[in-house]
């Protein structure tokens, strides 16, 4: 058959484009249709391009709420400051649909964490850390961290009663700091409290200089994940096998296999989410606590302070250790010790399934702690008995990385085929 | 295979969001919160609230972040009904509602200034708003001769017990040691309505106050429903294409 008009034009186009670009058939055939995925991705692999759509979103809707956005701690009514009647009046009344691109961008940031701690998870139990991807694993964690920053900024802004006194409990943990405690936290600050200075240095923080490190880092972690290649449930090295091209055998190019199967993800994902804007955008105080919805009062001290659900897990232990300065080490300790997994696990396989039942048991505890310590640091913290589960899990939490070398070697295993049995 | 993966999606997904839920409606704070039955797509019951509103709470209470037009706009009023029926401060149309009582003066009187009522609806709750208003009773030992069994100690007096009668509180006997408690409130002088129809009124602006905390919330719930539809319609066309596509993968 004849090549048609369109088709010559498009070759055409496509000459033009080649000899112009030479990078970017390679790049484009590294990264997407000659990128060899390994075919037996289960649901647990969906979070990554999820995170992605995520981040996309939250750029976008950013963008918008910045038009609107007054980072200022002055007083326009008694009581009430133009930032928060920046997001209140302007924002949600005033702009025509502002408050669906604040309810996207506020469902986003819980989301963004939700497929973070799902895709995480996913590593530690399919042993994604292991060798040889451990830089992976290590922009991952410092993307993770960056992410927490990033969140922590986004909230102060709307400058409620929960941004403020957020704001104070978290700068003033820095004070923990033997000598330079307070000057530092004066100085994160720029005030003695936080006040207009805070706001506007944080908002410069949020919207610039954290999304280019976030966007960075993003970029390198993909290309640190491209250069090794993906792991999958099974653990199997499918590099291993490969037919005469070099292509391995359990390998699908990842355009277009993997981005129509992550487009059914992200469709998936985003009804669930439209769910969550539409009809239940606070989440019940979960998304946006209902103390935020008061204006930032210096005077009022609200009776509970507890951060957003995400970093309920470190916040509770923190409360649980009775010294500041142990606790604010804790803390961070907690959050440090989770980029020595590629070194801490130490199990000749990488998938829990061929795993045995030692490291099933520590996973499952391991999740258990993390996620009753977000319940615990979510609550009052009165409780003295709740004070000392708290203690048993931030042990547990600890005990599960630290004696990992140890479980991850003594643990029994059971062969890990050449191949990929099946795809799910 | 994919059926499964899908549901396994669902549920992990529908897990991890729904058991969040439970513990964030507790944080109420006080007493028991009666339950407000108010709906937010009843105008009729938040045109009657506003009425309230304008003539009960505004003397003393602001709404800086609800102009009077999107009132109107909103609650299917013109414009000369509201400036006429409700709008008693002598604001422009476009402006927010504004009270007329100064900042200063309310410290003095009240001993604190009464709050901006935007967003009591978010901040405390459509339950706790309906429950504070039924929950008045005579106190000579506060300032103002009013106390609350859901807030004690409010500087707020019963605005609305021309409406509701005025309530007493029943004290229990003082058990071992313990303070006497107050176990209920008994009505003891009948107000110009009835229990059933204070109830309503109350209910009325409760859901007035709702309305004000997030004008948008009927619009959001209207349009939710069909881009709810769409995407599930979108994920089910993506979920085709994968299955076409990974035909040839075995």
């Amino acid at each position: 058959m004849q090549p048609s008009r369109i088709d010559r034009a498009v070759a055409d186009l496509q000459e033009w484009f080649n000899y112009r670009a030479k990078a970017f058939g390679p790049f484009y055939r590294k990264h997407m249709s000659e990128y060899w995925a390994p075919k037996n991705f289960n649901i647990w692999y969906y979070f990554g391009s999820l995170a992605l759509v995520v981040l996309v979103n939250q750029i976008l809707t950013g963008i918008f709420l910045t038009m609107h956005f007054k980072p200022s701690a002055l007083e326009v009514a008694p009581g009430i400051s133009e930032a928060f009647a920046s997001v209140e009046l302007t924002i949600m009344r005033d702009v025509e649909w502002g408050w669906l691109v604040r309810y996207m961008h506020s469902t986003g940031a819980s989301a963004f964490f939700i497929v973070v701690y799902l895709h995480m998870f996913r590593g530690l139990i399919y042993g994604s850390a292991q060798k040889p991807r451990e830089l992976v694993w290590l922009l991952g964690m410092l993307i993770y961290l960056v992410l927490m920053a990033e969140a922590f900024m986004g909230y102060v802004l709307p400058w409620g009663q929960m941004s403020f006194w957020g704001a104070k409990v978290i700068i003033s943990l820095f004070g923990a700091i033997p000598m330079v405690g307070d000057s530092l936290v004066e100085w994160i600050m720029g005030d003695y409290l936080p006040a207009d200075a805070t706001l506007n240095r944080f908002f410069a923080l949020h919207v610039i200089a954290l999304p280019l490190v976030l966007l960075l880092l993003v970029v390198l972690h993909l290309a640190a994940l491209h250069e090794v290649g993906s792991n999958n449930p099974e653990g199997v090295d499918i590099k291993k096998v490969k037919d005469a091209n070099g292509k391995p055998l359990d390998g699908i190019a990842f355009h277009p296999y993997y981005t129509v199967k992550d487009l059914f993800g992200v469709g998936f994902f985003l009804t669930i989410c439209a769910f969550v804007v539409f009809f239940e955008p606070t989440f019940g105080g979960w998304f946006l606590e209902h103390d935020n919805f008061v204006a930032a009062d210096k005077l009022v001290t609200p009776a509970l302070i507890k951060p957003v659900w995400y970093y309920t897990p470190y916040y509770a232990m923190l409360r649980v250790v009775p010294d500041k300065l142990l606790g604010v080490l804790t803390m961070f300790g907690a959050i440090a010790i989770l980029f020595l997994v590629p070194w801490l696990d130490r199990s000749p396989v990488r998938s829990i399934r061929y795993r045995g039942w030692i490291s099933k048991l520590a996973f499952a505890l391991f999740a258990l702690s993390f996620i009753w310590l977000g319940k615990i640091g979510a609550g009052p913290g009165t409780d003295p008995v709740e004070t000392i589960v708290g203690r048993v899990l931030t042990f547990l939490y600890f005990a599960f990385f630290i004696t990992m070398p140890l479980w991850t070697k003594i643990d029994s295993t059971k062969p890990v085929p050449e191949r990929v049995p099946a795809h799910d | 295979m994919i059926k499964n993966v899908m549901t396994k999606l669902g549920l992990s997904l529908a897990v991890a969001l729904t058991s969040m839920a439970p513990a964030a409606l507790a944080a109420g704070g006080g007493g028991k919160l009666l339950p407000a039955n108010t709906r937010p797509d009843n105008i009729a019951s938040v045109q009657r609230g506003a009425k309230l509103f304008f003539n009960y709470c505004v003397g003393c209470h602001s709404l800086q972040f609800v102009r009077y037009s999107r009132i109107a706009e909103d609650l299917g009023l013109s414009e000369e009904q509201v400036m006429k029926n409700l709008n008693f401060t002598g604001g422009k149309f476009g402006d927010t509602v504004v009270s007329p009582m100064r900042a200063a003066d309310a410290a003095v009187w009240f001993g604190k200034a009464p709050p901006d009522l935007s967003l009591e609806g978010r901040s405390k709750g459509a339950d706790w708003i309906y429950t504070y208003l039924k929950s008045f009773y005579v106190d000579p030992s506060r300032p103002l001769g009013w106390n609350n069994t859901l807030f004690p100690g409010a500087s707020m007096p019963n605005v609305l017990w021309e409406l509701q009668g005025i309530q007493r509180a029943k004290v229990g006997h003082a058990k071992d040691g313990g303070e006497a408690h107050i176990e209920g409130l008994e009505l003891v002088q009948p107000g110009t309505q009835s229990a059933q129809q204070f109830d309503d009124s109350v209910r009325d602006l409760t859901s007035f106050l709702q309305y004000a905390a997030e004008p948008a919330a009927l619009k959001r719930q209207k349009l939710g429903a069909w881009v709810v539809l769409y995407l599930a319609f979108f994920t089910f066309l993506a979920w085709l294409l994968k299955k076409e596509y990974w035909k040839d993968v075995h």
